[in-house]
């Protein structure tokens, strides 16, 4: 038994349909819990007001934004190095649930900002690296609908995420060097000096969670059909081929 | 090796302006700028650096899509993929091909179209540095670009989104030494950077685009 | 409705924003799942004839 074993598509989609249903509702559950608990149920910053109810948007959306990325730097690379096209196929589907975290977390960050830093925008190395990574996001889309030939698309775009991550990771630091920030350093960190207070955290915590599972979930789900999808451009070429 | 860059050289000097076509980009760029924001010579000296590397920058972008186009079309790429070259030294002579017709003049140019901008009197020395330490990474990374993109009819504008936030940390260093300079700061931690960034990039993204060439010439 | 304050606006706009947007997505994948599975059915029933 190993995990090489879902590399086969039938396996994949047998295993991913028997655990869609409890992580759809795990996420659902976890969403609704985390943000109703932090919605209604936390008191306000004393400093922030009722704005830090937009920390259980904020945060996780900008964890997965980030980590989606790894994701497919990872799926990328299996699909490199292993050549197993589940996994370049689970690259495609995660890139627009990252891009769509990195809007949230973009616009969530704005909409906070503005009432806190008096502005919707500043060229805050954060924000400003986030923005970068948005567009990482679009080119790599881009690429992939671009390209007609499944696997050259598999292969370009695996290539594009790694050369994407050695520089986005660059960005991050040559951002870092050009202008300093208004936004806090790590909230989250695990030497906990300056967290968040526990009772903004526990509710957080949930709904990273949440965030979490409904990444898995649809990145599943996603990958499903653009297995279906790939095998029905197959079958229809074998059928006009005959 | 210096058959295929003299080739590629005598190519862009005669096949219908494609040599001069950065370079007039260039300026009009820097002459759009004022009109744009005022002819404010304080305003204007102040921006002169940042505007100098973006418009280099996108006369870069402009070129980039002559580095394999040609080749591909008449399928000169694929005789040269099954030459004695690796495929890593063809996308070399390309990238250096591209920075000898476009980037260097451009650099050559940046001090003549900095006297429009008023940049600044101990300016000019740092933009020059700061574009000819630059330009050859927008020239082995724009390789790289193009290279995803050989293929593809329509692939310009893709190929823009796809390079533009790679040449991100170089233009953020680049114009920094260049503001820096301007400012008459020091300049070595964005200078180091942007050479280690420049030689990082030029001895790296070769084999990248090596790989993505040979599976598009699959 | 817990008292949000001057700030109402900011947090119920982020929240209705990021929720909107989370659906959206679900939704399309949802529906994208639904047609290429019907699809390929398609295909693979009247390959079986």
């Amino acid at each position: 038994m190993s995990i090489w074993e879902y590399a086969n598509p039938v396996k994949f989609i047998r295993t991913t349909d028997r655990l869609l249903p409890w992580l759809s509702a795990g996420a659902v559950l976890c969403l609704v819990f985390g943000l109703v608990w932090g919605f209604f149920f936390t008191p306000d910053d004393f400093r922030q007001g009722s704005t830090v109810k937009i920390i259980y948007l904020h945060v996780p959306s900008a964890l997965m934004a980030i980590n989606a990325w790894l994701m497919m730097l990872v799926a990328s690379l299996i699909w490199i190095v292993r050549r197993h096209h589940v996994s370049a196929l689970a690259a495609r589907a995660a890139a627009p649930i990252g891009a769509t975290m990195t809007i949230i977390a973009l616009a969530t960050g704005a909409i906070w900002g503005q009432p806190m830093w008096g502005t919707w925008w500043a060229w805050d190395p954060r924000l400003t690296s986030f923005l970068i990574l948005f567009l990482f996001y679009l080119g790599y889309m881009a690429l992939w609908s671009a390209i007609d030939d499944d696997d050259t698309a598999a292969d370009l775009t695996s290539i594009l995420c790694l050369v994407g991550s050695v520089f986005a990771l660059l960005s991050r630091y040559a951002v870092n060097f050009w202008n300093q920030g208004l936004h806090q350093g790590a909230s989250l960190s695990l030497d906990k000096e300056e967290n968040v207070a526990d009772v903004f955290w526990y509710p957080l915590l949930v709904c990273i969670g949440g965030f979490v599972l409904l990444f898995i979930a649809l990145v599943f789900l996603r990958t499903q059909t653009e297995i279906r999808a790939r095998r029905s451009r197959a079958l229809l070429a074998r059928e006009r081929a005959v | 090796m210096i058959a295929l860059l003299l080739r590629d050289l005598r190519l862009s000097v005669r096949a219908g302006g494609g040599f001069g076509l950065g370079l007039a980009f260039f300026l009009i760029v820097t002459v759009l700028v004022p009109f744009g924001v005022g002819p404010e010579t304080g305003l204007l000296s102040k921006i002169a650096p940042g505007v100098l590397w973006i418009g280099a920058l996108l006369a870069c972008l402009l070129s980039l899509d002559r580095i394999f186009a040609l080749d591909w079309e008449d399928g000169s790429l694929d005789l040269l993929a099954t030459a004695p070259l690796p495929m890593e030294g063809i996308v070399s002579i390309k990238a250096l091909a591209h920075w000898i017709t476009t980037g260097l003049p451009l650099v050559l140019a940046a001090p003549v179209l900095g006297v429009l901008l008023s940049l600044p009197e101990g300016g000019y020395l740092w933009v020059v540095i700061s574009l000819a330490l630059g330009t050859p990474a927008l020239s082995v990374i724009g390789t790289f670009g193009a290279a995803l993109t050989v293929g593809l009819k329509r692939g310009g504008l893709l190929m823009s989104l796809l390079v533009l936030p790679l040449y991100v940390p170089t233009l953020i260093f680049g114009a920094e030494v260049a503001r820096r300079g301007a400012d008459g700061l020091a300049v070595e931690t964005p200078l180091l950077m942007l050479a280690g960034i420049s030689f990082g990039a030029m001895a790296i993204l070769p084999f990248a685009s090596a790989a993505v060439l040979r599976i598009n010439l699959r | 409705m817990p008292d949000l304050g001057k700030y109402a606006d900011a947090v119920l706009s982020s929240y209705a924003v990021s929720l909107g947007l989370i659906i959206a997505l679900v939704a399309v994948s949802i529906l994208r799942a639904r047609r290429v599975r019907a699809e390929l059915r398609d295909i693979e029933e009247r390959l079986k004839k």
